[in-house]
């Protein structure tokens, strides 16, 4: 099977529509079909990987720690947009840690997340073969 | 007593709040929910907003929606009020009419 670039525009924040835990969902599949798979948080997307999150008691399916399985699934570029994570008062300790384990470096141990401008984002979009946005 | 504004929508996706803040009278108060919460955080670009409404208006935020979203109470506003859902319950009853901004 060929393989494709498939990029994964996450705009919405994770617990006030059913998007942010489709995507998910999406990207797994993605990756089990052993695609090249890149996540973008963009806008409110970027509160999918705030830290700490806990449901229980809203009764919602508490999907965050899913996050943490992408490294496996050979999921390892994720990037957030530095302007969206300004304008909510974010910087990258706000966000969970993602780690993937690098193979062909001695399974050291790598930061998944990269937070990138408004310009190097637009430059990873312009490098896709498919756009899915949630 | 007077109207209890409830806002469910992030202040960074949609005007909801701006449109709260707009039509709410002094005395009136606001009640944050859902994707709302996101409001709270005090170096957000809708602190300022924030903080002129938190003079005129008392400002509560629903606690289950903040935890939900990891939002911590360690950067929130000064002033805002969190409750829960049974205080939230009560809220609607002290206030004559609801408001929900949708």
């Amino acid at each position: 099977m060929a393989t494709k670039k498939f990029l994964y525009v996450n705009r919405k924040p994770p617990h006030g529509s059913i998007y942010a835990l489709e995507s998910l969902e999406v990207v797994l599949i993605g990756a089990a079909f052993e695609q090249d798979v890149t996540l973008a948080f963009i806008d409110d997307g970027v509160y999918q990987l705030l830290q700490k999150q806990d449901s229980s008691a809203i009764a919602t399916k508490n999907f965050a720690p899913t996050f943490r399985a992408l490294g496996d699934y050979d999921v390892n570029k994720i990037y957030v947009e530095r302007e969206s994570l300004e304008m909510r008062g974010l910087g990258k300790d706000d966000l969970m840690p993602l780690t993937w384990e690098d193979e062909d470096d001695d399974w050291a141990e790598k930061d998944s997340i990269h937070i990138v401008s408004s310009a190097e984002l637009a430059e990873i979009i312009e490098q896709q073969d498919v756009l899915l946005n949630f | 007593m007077s109207v209890l504004h409830i806002v469910n929508k992030s202040p960074f996706d949609r005007n909801s709040l701006d449109s709260c803040l707009r039509l709410a009278r002094p005395g009136s108060a606001i009640l944050l929910i859902e994707d709302g919460i996101y409001a709270v955080r005090d170096n957000s670009a809708a602190a300022d907003r924030m903080r002129q409404a938190l003079e005129n208006h008392p400002v509560y935020a629903l606690q289950p929606d903040l935890q939900a979203r990891g939002v911590g109470e360690e950067n929130m506003l000064d002033g805002i009020t969190l409750v829960d859902y049974d205080g939230f319950v009560k809220l609607t009853t002290e206030y004559d009419k609801l408001q929900s901004w949708l």
